[in-house]
């Protein structure tokens, strides 16, 4: 990498004082750059804090899911020793249909009640946001032409599914995050359209988080197929009950999960339209398609930590170590 | 049974805008204004209950009724977060919410209550529950809308709401917090520039209201999927509200309409509007929708060994006159001898045999179990899974299916329930059923007056608790 920047500045040097100015200014925001030291697939049903019985959430569990656990205990392990500075995060259950919003207050602290399984997740949350990067992502994305919007209401209640993969990433909640939404855009238009929106999104989030000079993490906090059980067991972690919803399912995720493991993200990109409309994906909320987005459409293999399903929807923990494969200037 | 009824029904659309900032635009004022009117008809009506349809609460695990006698809490919208919050303090009839549930699992439906502190009550019904019922004066109820319910699952839920309604009394209003259109622009706009989204949106809006103002709920009902195809973002499935608000209305179509505001939110079409259920004079229904009575949960995905009723099968016919059911006997065609009778609205037998046979002046029908035609699902439940286990299930519910099935067979034979003569009943377990089995004997056949013996027996040959043997009078040919 050195040597590349080397013969970048070399023949500006020799063409006197100004270009060393300006080259020097360009080594120094270089050497501040900020950097994604990792990218994940980091999905959000409220039943797996209900199984991990955290001090914050009220309900109790004789525990279930083990294998999406134990997957986000080899993600929080293979990031242990990692810096970072902040958790992007975009979650599927803040749903605008207004453009793209993101919470915009130092932190946020209140109880979150899951409405579609209450009985599973009443979590009382403290979480705090990076107010300076959430902003810096927010003008980049208006700046692209993006609807954008910052939450600044302090009464706003925090959904699910970030506290969720907030909790599971990070249950200690020691870093700070930017809350991205989910803009309904597939719901409006098409699967292409929300893609095309959420690959500007992904673009301008990189660039942001590069001239941030931080480290991050961003989490697309999503399932795969989402077709789910209406009915419930009468203990809801039962993990006799559990299983994928129909075959067709399954397929379709290991379709993915195969590509996510050959580093074939442009193929998820082309087949996200397919993949969206016949596994009833929740891809639908463009949570994987900023990701990839934001990761530059990466092309070597991602880590999966674990597969399961929960209620019926298929479910993977996904790692893109993009720390071990840094950009190289040309 | 009391005298328990309906008294008025609204439609109220759900955005925040008209509790918060109705005066930055003239038309959300006016419809704020037609939320103060319809307050007043309901209070007026002296209602004693509200009833919330909410299309901003849904939900997966069947249908969820909020059973919290006061929940409290600050609402902010996902979206117009920016135009404050609003504290709410509502007053729910727990108890109604109680018998409801009770009332949905006896039709065999899905639901639960929820009664949980901080629960998020959704903006639609916080909005309606705001404008209509200011003084928390009148006790409420909230239901969700359940993301994968079909017609039959919502009309059902009406109906299980209708027997509370008339068991307890009650001079109910319900209500459909929804929007028409309910495309919004995509970006922030100025209130003043406010209008419906698309003039395509704008002429669809006006043709329901036109449907509306005539009363014509159940119109509206039957156009419900066409008009989510042409002006709703495809979310949430079908344009269902009507489809409850119909069955809440017995599927009429001359009520007496009055739309009291139309206007644009962000884009989507709001209105308030208000059904009375006094005749308007107009034509009432043509109603050709299944009837359900009982909805018999055609998805059970969590019983793998069930998945057949809920999948098209690849597996190989077992003959040419049989098809897999899934768990239970192979199916048959009915066969067609000489003065065979067979109906495709009644179940297919499990032997070969046809569904009736005509002899003389006299109709002879096999026994006659509550099956479904079609789907093979048993109303009120099987009495036993795949395992032999056995199961709660609703014997008023397998004996109206039978009884159901028989008037169809006679149907087609060109008769009806009233050409029967006589009955032999077969229960599986006499001590539990026969009460219930006797009160619906009571209610339909009872009243046609046919001899009738019931005997006891082991067991049926598909898991079901009752069946019947007919003989009745053959229509004559001519």
């Amino acid at each position: 990498m050195a040597v590349l920047f080397e013969s970048w500045v070399q023949p500006r040097f020799r063409r006197g004082n100004a270009d060393v100015d300006i080259a020097l200014k360009r080594l120094a925001c270089f050497m501040t750059q900020g950097e994604i030291v990792a990218g994940c697939l980091a999905p959000h049903p409220p039943h797996l804090v209900y199984a991990e019985n955290p001090p914050q959430n009220e309900p109790v569990a004789e525990g279930g899911w083990e294998q999406l656990r134990w997957g986000y205990e080899r993600l929080r392990e293979s990031l242990k020793d990692v810096e970072y500075d902040a958790i992007v995060l975009l979650s599927p259950h803040w749903q605008t249909y207004v453009g793209t919003h993101f919470l915009g207050l130092p932190n946020f602290k209140s109880l979150s009640v899951d409405p579609v399984f209450p009985n599973l997740f009443r979590y009382h949350y403290d979480l705090n946001i990076d107010v300076e990067l959430t902003s810096l992502i927010h003008d980049k994305a208006a700046d692209a032409g993006l609807a954008v919007k910052l939450m600044e209401n302090p009464d706003f209640r925090v959904d699910y599914g970030t506290i969720t993969t907030g909790h599971m990433f990070n249950p200690s909640w020691d870093k700070p995050l930017v809350v991205i939404s989910s803009n309904r855009s597939r719901d409006y238009y098409s699967v292409e359209v929300m893609q095309e929106m959420m690959i500007e999104l992904g673009k301008v989030t990189r660039q942001a988080i590069k001239e941030s000079g931080k480290k991050v993490v961003v989490l697309a906090s999503n399932s795969l197929s989402h077709r789910h059980f209406t009915t419930e067991s009468a203990i809801p972690e039962d993990m006799s009950k559990e299983h994928i919803t129909s075959h067709a399912m399954h397929l379709w995720d290991m379709r993915m999960i195969e590509y996510f493991r050959t580093g074939q993200a442009q193929r998820i990109l082309d087949e996200m339209p397919e993949f969206t409309e016949q596994a009833i994906a929740e891809s639908d909320g463009g949570g994987l398609s900023w990701l990839l987005s934001t990761l530059d459409t990466p092309t070597y293999p991602a880590t999966l930590h674990g597969y399961g399903t929960i209620i019926g929807t298929g479910n993977a923990i996904v790692e893109w170590p993009e720390r071990q494969h840094k950009e190289v200037v040309e | 049974m009391s005298d328990g009824k309906l008294v008025g029904s609204y439609i109220v659309p759900v955005h925040p805008h008209t509790v918060l900032v109705p005066e930055q635009n003239e038309g959300w004022q006016r419809l704020r204004n037609a939320f103060d009117d319809a307050a007043q008809r309901i209070k007026d009506a002296d209602a004693d209950l509200l009833i919330i349809y909410s299309t901003t609460w849904p939900s997966i695990i069947g249908h969820q009724i909020q059973a919290n006698p006061n929940p409290e809490w600050v609402m902010v919208d996902d979206d117009f977060h920016d135009l404050g919050s609003i504290p709410y303090s509502f007053n729910i009839d727990e108890e109604f919410a109680h018998a409801w549930n009770d009332a949905n699992e006896k039709r065999g439906l899905k639901s639960r209550t929820v009664n949980y502190t901080g629960f998020p009550i959704d903006v639609g019904s916080v909005v309606a529950l705001k404008l209509l019922n200011p003084d928390n004066a009148i006790p409420s109820v909230i239901v969700s809308s359940n993301v994968y319910a079909n017609r039959a699952e919502t009309t059902v839920l009406a109906k299980s709401c209708l027997d509370v309604i008339k068991a307890t009394g009650r001079k109910a209003v319900a209500v459909t917090a929804m929007s028409l259109s309910n495309r919004m622009f995509t970006a922030p706009i100025e209130p003043k520039d406010d209008r419906i989204h698309s003039l395509k949106d704008d002429e669809w809006n006006r043709k329901i209201l036109e449907f509306l103002g005539e009363g014509r709920l159940e119109d509206v009902g039957q156009l419900s999927r066409t008009i989510h195809r042409q002006i709703r973002v495809q979310k949430v499935v079908a344009f269902k509200p009507m489809w409850w608000l119909s069955g809440m209305n017995e599927n009429r179509n001359n009520l007496t309409g009055d739309v009291l505001a139309y206007e644009a939110i962000h884009g989507a079409g709001g209105a308030v509007v208000h059904l009375d259920p006094k005749p308007s004079g107009a034509g009432d229904k043509e109603y050709d929708e299944d009837d359900v009575d009982f909805f018999h949960g055609e998805r059970n995905v969590l019983d793998a060994e069930n998945e057949n009723d809920s999948f098209e099968s690849d597996a190989p016919a077992q003959s040419a006159q049989t098809t897999s059911s899934g768990a239970g006997p192979a199916l048959w065609e009915p066969t067609t001898g000489e003065n065979s009778v067979n109906s495709q609205a009644a179940p297919k037998p499990v032997g070969m045999y046809p569904h009736a046979r005509r002899v003389g002046d006299l109709l002879y029908l096999s026994g006659v179990g509550p099956r479904q035609p079609g789907t093979n699902a048993i109303p009120g439940g099987p009495i036993t899974d795949a395992n032999g286990n056995p199961l709660e299930y609703d014997i008023k519910a397998q004996t109206h299916a039978v009884i159901d099935n028989i008037t169809r067979i006679l149907e087609e034979a060109g008769g009806s329930i009233d050409d029967v003569l006589d009955v032999t009943s077969f229960l599986v377990d006499m001590d539990r059923d026969f009460g219930g089995y006797n009160e619906v004997w009571a209610e339909t056949l009872g009243k046609v007056g046919p001899t009738r013996t019931t005997l006891a027996i082991r067991a049926l040959p598909t898991p079901i608790a009752v069946e019947m043997k007919v003989i009745a009078k053959a229509p004559t040919s001519d």
